[in-house]
């Protein structure tokens, strides 16, 4: 764990969340300090994709504040909030089907290139050139998730593995400096998992900070500086992995009644 | 290999007035080369943005009617006592106007698909083409109703001794319908194989995604109804100075689906696709009017044609042509029965 000193990225203060009368997640605050890797777990239903969905934009937040770098996040678009350097990847496999891979990749590259539609149509020399180089820039985005061998091969046409690297791969072309996944590893096998817990290290000395809802708790015990768990909306424990390990209140969450007594 | 492709298919295009004798078909290929244009603008938004815009001959027929007025003059009351006049301008300024004033009917369209998206779009895009169909077609005073607009003008473009060309006849008609075909096409091109053509390609396939990398999904939307409308009104003008006669019936339903035929047919979301089903489409009935059979039976052919495409080539026939390719040249290295399950298998 870094130094508890760190400046705070994402702050998240009392948001609440609803769905018509449902409560999907209520006054819920915690924050993300630069450079840290953040995993907030729960049970399915506990409202960690809604979180995630009001943080950058997908869902409007019924209450609370949602800042990062001091900035407001509240009402933005998503767009905007790609713009402030906070990037998502989604619960369900999301990319560009019908495209290459590489074409994925310059998609995700839109926000590194300047082209405006005048330029564009009278083709002025620096188009041609910021072409070769954003060319150049996705290939090494597709090296450093592994999978540049695919590159000219349609999207949808990608092994399963392969593809949850690519939506990670679109993500880090958007240049973020808050990567938020949503359950990347899931559906990946054993060595698939292994490698991608190696990226996830990588992309953290890029001094990118990630904000992680998982399932696998390999993968978050493994990775995660602090540890958030939800449960019906509410936090219930916060901390280092191996303190949320030993929580009551997480095991019976997760396990029941009965398995929370036992450990007592 | 293939600039030199490019370039023998355009010299072809402009060798056709020199060689064919018979001004109808000349007349024929003219027709067709301005549906074309208003196919690719349709493209644009159906085939990369993936929004039908189903009134699109209303942008069409704006670009005719706007340009046809400035071009003839008009007076009119706007209010009862306020009386608006514009004396005949010259036709090129006529044609620029009816780009811009089509243009920005674009970016309200645009604007409106913001909230709107799918079949929502299409019923707004259906309604703008009807209520302007209706508005040519009962502002008398204006548009002289179902009289028409005649004795428009053809264009003229005249530098002081430097050029003095006046638009009449096939065969400068045809240079002048080929010349801005080719302008649309390669705008069209460029935008597309650019960053605001994979933010537009973007919205189409993921509109959730797209905006997760930042991309401004409503300023790509617009800038592609923008673009769109514009060339479509381009088309409408070159229309209306051609034929010199405009009245409301270039706003019916039928030319938006003919557009809409060329594109599916061709193949959305290509280049080529609008141009090929262009072709096809707007030469096949001609072609089967020469086959002397009864009027009757040559619609149902060309409706039995068009069924079969869509029917046999889901995808259009440029795409379908290209997996064609690509999979008999992967068989041609290893003729493998595997190769051309790989090939198969590669299709989408």
């Amino acid at each position: 764990m870094r130094g508890a000193s760190a400046r705070v990225a994402l702050a998240v203060e009392g948001l609440s969340i609803r769905f018509g009368g449902l409560t999907a997640v209520e006054s819920m605050s915690f924050d993300v300090k630069e450079g840290e890797v953040v995993s907030l777990i729960g049970p399915n239903g506990a409202g960690k994709t809604s979180a995630f969905n009001a943080i950058t934009g997908y869902l409007p937040a019924a209450d609370g504040e949602i800042t990062y770098r001091g900035k407001r996040l509240n009402g933005l678009k998503a767009n905007r909030i790609a713009e402030l350097g906070v990037v998502r990847t989604f619960q369900k496999t999301s990319v560009f089907a019908g495209q290459t891979v590489l074409d994925n990749i310059l998609i995700g590259l839109h926000l590194r290139s300047r082209q405006y539609p005048i330029a564009i149509i009278l083709r002025f020399p620096f188009v041609a050139r910021e072409e070769r180089e954003l060319a150049e820039e996705a290939h090494e985005i597709l090296r450093f998730v592994g999978i540049d061998a695919h590159a000219s091969e349609l999207a949808s046409a990608l092994p399963y593995g392969e593809l949850r690297l690519l939506e990670v791969a679109i993500a880090l072309a958007a240049k973020p400096t808050l990567l938020l996944l949503d359950e990347p590893v899931s559906g990946m096998n054993p060595t698939e998992t292994a490698n991608f817990m190696k990226t996830l290290a990588r992309i953290r000395e890029r001094d990118i900070t990630v904000l992680l809802v998982e399932h696998d708790m390999k993968i978050v015990m493994g990775v995660s500086d602090r540890v958030v768990c939800l449960n019906q909306g509410r936090i219930i424990a916060e901390g280092a992995p191996a303190h949320i390990q030993r929580d009551a209140e997480v095991i019976r969450a997760y396990l029941g009644e009965r398995y929370a007594r036992a450990q007592d | 290999m293939k600039r030199l492709g490019t370039l023998a298919g355009l010299l072809f295009l402009f060798s056709i007035p020199l060689w064919l004798g018979n001004f109808y078909l000349l007349h024929v290929l003219i027709i067709t080369g301005i549906f074309i244009i208003a196919a690719m603008s349709l493209n644009l938004l159906l085939g990369y943005t993936g929004q039908l815009s189903l009134g699109h001959a209303a942008f069409f027929g704006i670009g005719a009617y706007v340009s046809s007025l400035a071009s003839l003059g008009f007076a009119v009351h706007l209010l009862p006592d306020w009386l608006v006049t514009l004396d005949p301008q010259p036709v090129w300024l006529g044609m620029a106007c009816a780009i811009v004033i089509t243009g920005l009917c674009g970016f309200a369209i645009g604007k409106v698909a913001f909230k709107v998206r799918g079949a929502y779009f299409v019923i707004v895009t259906i309604s703008f083409a009807e209520v302007v169909r209706l508005v040519a077609l009962n502002w008398d005073e204006l548009t002289q109703g179902p009289m028409a607009l005649n004795n428009i003008p053809p264009l003229s473009v005249v530098i002081p001794g430097l050029v003095d060309i006046t638009f009449v006849g096939k065969p400068a008609n045809y240079y002048l319908v080929l010349v801005f075909a080719i302008l649309t096409y390669a705008i069209i091109a460029r935008l597309v194989r650019s960053r605001a053509g994979r933010a537009m390609i973007a919205l189409k396939e993921n509109e959730a995604l797209a905006a997760s990398v930042g991309i401004d999904v409503t300023k790509y939307l617009v800038l592609a109804a923008v673009v769109s409308a514009a060339a479509a009104g381009a088309a409408g003008a070159l229309y209306a100075h051609y034929v010199r006669i405009v009245d409301p019936n270039v706003f019916l339903f039928i030319y938006t689906v003919t557009m809409v035929i060329m594109v599916v047919a061709g193949g959305k979301g290509t280049l080529a696709g609008p141009v090929v089903g262009g072709v096809i489409f707007g030469l096949l009935p001609e072609g089967l009017r020469s086959l002397a059979i009864a009027p009757e039976v040559q619609w149902i052919v060309y409706g039995v044609l068009m069924i079969l495409v869509v029917y046999l080539l889901p995808q259009g026939i440029v795409p379908a042509l290209r997996a064609y390719r690509q999979r008999s040249r992967s068989l041609e290295p290893q003729d493998a029965p595997g190769a051309n399950a790989s090939a198969r298998q590669a299709m989408p």
